[in-house]
């Protein structure tokens, strides 16, 4: 099992468990969770309304990609701990870290 | 004011498709759409992609989806009304719509069809506190009109093409250019970066890298932005006029609050004709709610047709439809 939390926007708390070698991203894996996330474009890291913020665990993460980064540079409140959740493979990376989900609501 | 048969509200794939099954009925239509260019997703978010489920394609890349349609409904005349956004629909006496935009344009139309995908783009604004405030006194998200930034001291935000792009361009107009952006480096593209920071080196525009503008100030119109670094340090800077470009949101927008039954931003409708619960208004494309929906451009294109044939008595009240092939007759132009 991998475990990792969310806070929502409110700031609520809750951890999450998913079998290993599931093929999803992070962002599948909030949507079918419930959580309020547009993901316009599907998780094509061309919309960024999966934005989330790493509070933990930023550096086990793998690095993010050209099409990434150009999109988290158009955002007008991206930090330098945040990343597109569509991007981020949910595995051993991913265990143990914090996310904030940042994105847009509609 | 416009009067047309269908107003189209929203000029993506599937408003651009229902002009041609219109047009086939010879209905007339026009269409609004908030962006400058038609297109909807396809022009704004993934001009460049492929796209794999279009009967007949094999592949066919957005943008040349968008103009194939341009080009299937130039038969039919349709008229625009772009970069503009639906505000109001009031109903007349005799049951047609008057249709209003934010720029005050107004269609008169016996139907309406809503093809407003996600909603109208809207700008993604900065979280600086009093901004709505300056809206249209100094601040504003895109540059329509650069001649009115001539002779004056314009702070750009952002770090993407446009604000790349608006800042090589403007710094041949304004009296002064700043660029503000959050990181030190750019991942628009090299030759726009390259050109940015050529600029600042000749000292032809100010590149305040690794910081945000925290906060607006001025007296009825801007005056100044603070601009926080990243070490906190805050500077203050005079401007006449602050354009912050970090690209475009869809939201559903004034739709909303026009009782239509709504659910998770999408409107429900019946599926035998993609009617809403107010008669004379229909709902195709991404916008309608129905069991088993998928928002797919086909599934669109199929809504548009089955909408034409139900709205067709409310153009023509008087007269019997009868189904016929297109390749019965071809296409029956205006
Ligand atoms: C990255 C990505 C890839 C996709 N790939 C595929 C694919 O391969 N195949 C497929 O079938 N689908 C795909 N889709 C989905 C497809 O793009 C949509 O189904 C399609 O665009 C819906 O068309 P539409 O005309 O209903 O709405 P849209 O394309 O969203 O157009 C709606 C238009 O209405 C305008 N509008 C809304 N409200 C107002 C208002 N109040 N006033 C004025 N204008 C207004 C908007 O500005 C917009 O231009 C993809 C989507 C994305 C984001
Ligand atoms: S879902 Fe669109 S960028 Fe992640």
């Amino acid at each position: 099992m991998i475990q990792f939390t969310i806070e929502d926007r409110d700031g609520e708390r809750q951890t999450l468990e998913i079998p290993e070698g599931i093929n999803l991203s992070l962002m599948e894996v909030l949507k079918a969770s419930d959580y309020n996330i547009l993901a316009t474009c599907g998780g094509m890291a061309l919309c960024a309304t999966c934005h989330v913020q790493v509070l933990e665990g930023f550096d086990a993460l793998p690095p993010a990609r050209d099409a990434e980064l150009d999109m988290l540079d158009t955002l007008p409140d991206a930090d330098p701990d945040s990343r597109l959740a569509c991007q981020l493979r949910v595995d051993e990376s991913i265990e143990g870290g914090v996310f904030k989900i940042r994105g847009e609501e509609q | 004011m416009i009067t047309t048969d269908i107003c189209i509200i929203g000029a993506g794939p599937v408003g651009l498709f229902a002009v041609f099954e219109a047009g086939l009925l010879k209905m007339r239509c026009h269409l609004i759409d908030a962006l400058p260019q038609v297109g909807g997703q396809l022009s704004e978010i993934y001009p460049q992609k492929p796209i794999y489920d279009i009967p007949g394609y094999p592949a066919i890349n957005a943008q040349r989806l968008v103009d194939n349609l341009m080009e299937q409904i130039e038969p039919f005349h349709p008229s625009f009304t772009l970069g503009e956004r639906v505000e109001t629909l009031e109903r007349q006496a005799d049951e047609s719509f008057v249709i209003t935009t934010n720029d005050g344009t107004s269609v008169h139309c016996q139907v309406v069809v809503i093809a407003g995908g996600l909603g109208c783009f809207e700008p993604r604004k900065p979280e600086i506190q009093n901004l709505e405030q300056f809206e249209g006194k100094g601040v504003a998200y895109m540059v329509k009109n650069p001649e009115q930034l001539r002779d004056r001291r314009v702070v750009l935000a952002g770090g993407g093409d446009s604000a790349l792009d608006w800042t090589v361009f403007l710094a041949d107009v304004a009296k002064e250019v700043t660029l503000v952006h959050r990181s030190d480096s750019f991942r628009g593209a090299p030759d726009s970066a390259e050109k940015v920071f050529d600029l600042a080196k000749e000292g032809r525009i100010n590149l305040v890298l690794q910081s945000n503008i925290t906060s607006i100030h001025g007296n009825g119109h801007l005056q100044e932005v603070s601009i926080t670094a990243k070490d906190k340090s805050v500077t203050s800077l005079a401007a006449d006029n602050l354009i912050p470009l970090f690209g475009l949101t869809p939201k559903l927008g004034p739709i909303a609050d026009w009782g239509l039954n709504i659910d998770k931003s999408a409107i429900l409708v019946d599926t035998t004709d993609y009617s809403t619960n107010v008669e004379r208004i229909y709902a195709i494309g991404d916008i309608n709610s129905y069991p088993g929906k998928l928002k797919l451009i086909l599934c669109g294109f199929h809504e548009a047709a089955l909408m034409c044939q139900s709205a067709f008595r409310y153009v023509y009240p008087n007269q019997k439809l009868s189904f016929k092939y297109t390749t019965v007759n071809g296409i029956p132009t205006f």
